[in-house]
């Protein structure tokens, strides 16, 4: 078996494609880089605008089908469809998702935390079930978060539910390895999206699109590599996991942060030990205590 | 938002890569693939005979220098020789390693882990080392091990200095992240090379020679996707890794195995679950014989 080929030639040809949330953001981006590396793609989202100027823009080779990820009827359709529409099925991302109820643990209402959950964890495990009907084989990309790996990066029921994911996605895997079938996540870090108006409360519509521009240089400073994450990264981890030089991965999740999660930043670490020699200048100014009081 | 990054073109066209225990298995499958995508390679090993023709072989993008990894003196040479003949360095990957000291903990030898440690631990920091100062931004990719990740693949040592190098790449990949330089890991799992061979010792070495067509089907029918890694796997993960398509990518460590470490494998958690139905069935039999 040689998988030394070398790229010329359009790495997801003759793939068909579901992406969902596909019609802005990282989802968008994932359509426009499996489109131009070949692979038709079918992609939902809520937005019947948005779904069909894309359409338009990108041809035949891509279809818009509005389906909520939440809803499992329209899930099974939108499978369905691409199914039908395209003649088989290959690959499957599961991207749709938002932030959802955030604030203290006690002051989550029930209903905010269902659905979450209900979007972010039972949307991949809807979308993993109704499209093995449907393949042979090929690959799932579930897409996490840094969320998943650990706190604070978003809302508590957010977190839960990513970290659910990663869980999903191993599970999974596990099972449908026998049947070569890949199942990979791909965890998120900082990403230029409009996820973040949400943060703004009653941010004004005409505001949300503008939202990428706006939280693209609060990302970077907070993150080791210096700067922000774009769809085009994630697109880029989607294209290799669904490729074939990816062919030996599976159950992993693979996390694309510009090291966020890694630990604590160099300089973060230096400036706290230098704090802490300064704690120890202090102690050794005000000289040793018990002698000090004996002297006095 | 740019898409540029279509694959017509060449993914490591102007990188200069230097690639450890390049001569056979991985470390070759990687010197191949990225001069395969237009980078220029230096590599090393100990192995002369299988450098010296893989050199002839690929052309003038590749350069053998002979180098031990348990060596710094090798290392620094290693690096310099690198920029001073093809100009600069932007890429590394640490992957020369070999099997370590098997056996129960309380029978390894001090100098058996001390050995196991100075080659597959202190060697990865010996070319991170060397070759940060040639580097203006870049990648340096370790690779590692599932032996990395969990217990119960490799000897003691082997793990022991794995773990130690994932923890090594997140260490160095918040340090050079200030710097543009990422750091990664590989994790592969059963791959089908020589570095089985030393699991039996005294092997012939023609036998050596056989061991990666030998453990093939060993590893396949641990593997549930039904097939052992190649050096073409981690060859095509390290691609990716030195490329600008994972440049938003540091401190990670990406698992090629199979799904290995993933869990326990589907079949084996259901023969499981029946092994147990059948104890509450014999455990009903035997109350109904008795009542």
């Amino acid at each position: 078996m040689n998988h030394l080929l070398p790229s010329a030639e359009l790495r997801l040809e003759n793939q068909v494609a579901v992406v969902t949330g596909g019609t802005r953001g990282i989802g968008e981006g994932i359509v426009r880089r499996f489109f131009q590396e070949g692979a038709h793609v079918v992609f939902s989202g809520r937005s019947r605008e948005r779904g069909k100027a894309i359409e338009e823009e990108l041809g035949k080779d891509v279809a818009f089908f509005p389906a909520d990820a939440a809803s499992p009827s329209d899930t099974q359709a939108l499978m369905d469809f691409a199914a039908e529409h395209f003649g088989r099925l290959d690959c499957v991302v599961n991207n749709a998702g938002w932030g959802g109820e955030g604030g203290p643990i006690a002051g989550i209402s029930v209903q905010g935390f269902d659905q979450s959950i209900t979007l972010l964890l039972r949307g991949p495990f809807l979308g993993i079930k109704y499209a093995l009907p449907h393949m042979q084989s090929g690959t799932i990309i579930n897409i996490a978060s840094v969320a998943s790996l650990a706190g604070g990066y978003s809302t508590h029921a957010y977190t839960a539910a990513k970290f659910g994911l990663i869980g999903l996605t191993k599970s999974v895997a596990l099972e449908l390895a026998e049947r070569g079938i890949r199942v990979n996540a791909i965890c998120p870090g900082g990403t230029a999206t409009a996820i973040f108006s949400r943060i703004y409360p009653d941010l004004p519509p005409e505001w949300i699109g503008r939202t990428p521009e706006i939280v693209e240089p609060w990302i970077a400073a907070g993150t080791p590599l210096g700067r922000s994450g774009f769809p085009v990264d994630i697109a880029n981890a989607a294209l290799w996991l669904a490729s074939n030089e990816s062919s030996f991965v599976t159950g992993h999740a693979l996390v694309v942060d510009g090291g966020l999660t890694v630990g604590r930043p160099w300089s973060r670490m230096l400036d706290s030990y230098d704090h802490l020699r300064e704690r120890f200048q202090s102690a050794m100014k005000e000289g040793p205590v018990t002698e000090g009081k004996e002297n006095n | 938002m740019d898409y540029s990054g279509t694959s017509t073109k060449l993914r490591l066209e102007n990188i200069v890569a230097v690639i450890t225990g390049g001569s056979r298995g991985i470390g070759a499958g990687i010197v191949r693939r990225f001069v395969q995508e237009g980078a220029r390679v230096a590599f090393s090993d100990l192995l002369q005979d299988k450098g010296k023709a893989l050199e002839k072989e690929l052309g003038k993008n590749v350069a053998f220098y002979r180098a031990d990894s348990m060596s710094p003196s090798d290392i620094e040479s290693l690096m310099d020789f690198a920029v001073e003949h093809f100009g600069k360095l932007d890429c590394v990957v640490n992957n020369a390693g070999a099997g370590g000291e098997g056996g129960p903990i309380a029978e390894i030898s001090v100098e058996g882990f001390d050995r196991t440690i100075a080659l597959l631990l202190r060697g990865p920091f010996l070319g991170i080392k060397y070759a940060v100062p040639h580097m203006q931004s870049g990648s340096i990719i370790n690779i590692a091990s599932v032996a990395g990740l969990a217990g119960g693949y490799a000897s003691h040592p082997y793990s022991a200095a794995k773990f130690g190098v994932v923890g090594l790449t997140k260490s160095a990949a918040l340090e050079l992240a200030e710097r543009g330089i990422r750091v990664n890991a590989i994790c592969p799992g059963g791959i089908a090379t020589a570095i089985f061979a030393t699991a039996v010792p005294d092997l012939p070495a023609e036998l050596v020679e056989r061991a990666p067509e030998i453990v093939e089907p060993w590893i396949a029918e641990r593997y549930a996707l039904g097939r052992s890694g190649f050096p073409a796997d981690i060859a095509n993960a390290a691609l990716w890794l030195a490329s600008s398509e994972s440049s938003f990518v540091t401190g990670h460590a990406l698992a090629v195995d199979g799904g290995i470490t993933a869990g326990r494998r589907w079949s084996e958690q259901n023969q499981s679950y029946e092994r147990l139905r059948e104890r509450f069935r014999s455990a009903m039999a035997q109350t109904t014989v008795s009542s």
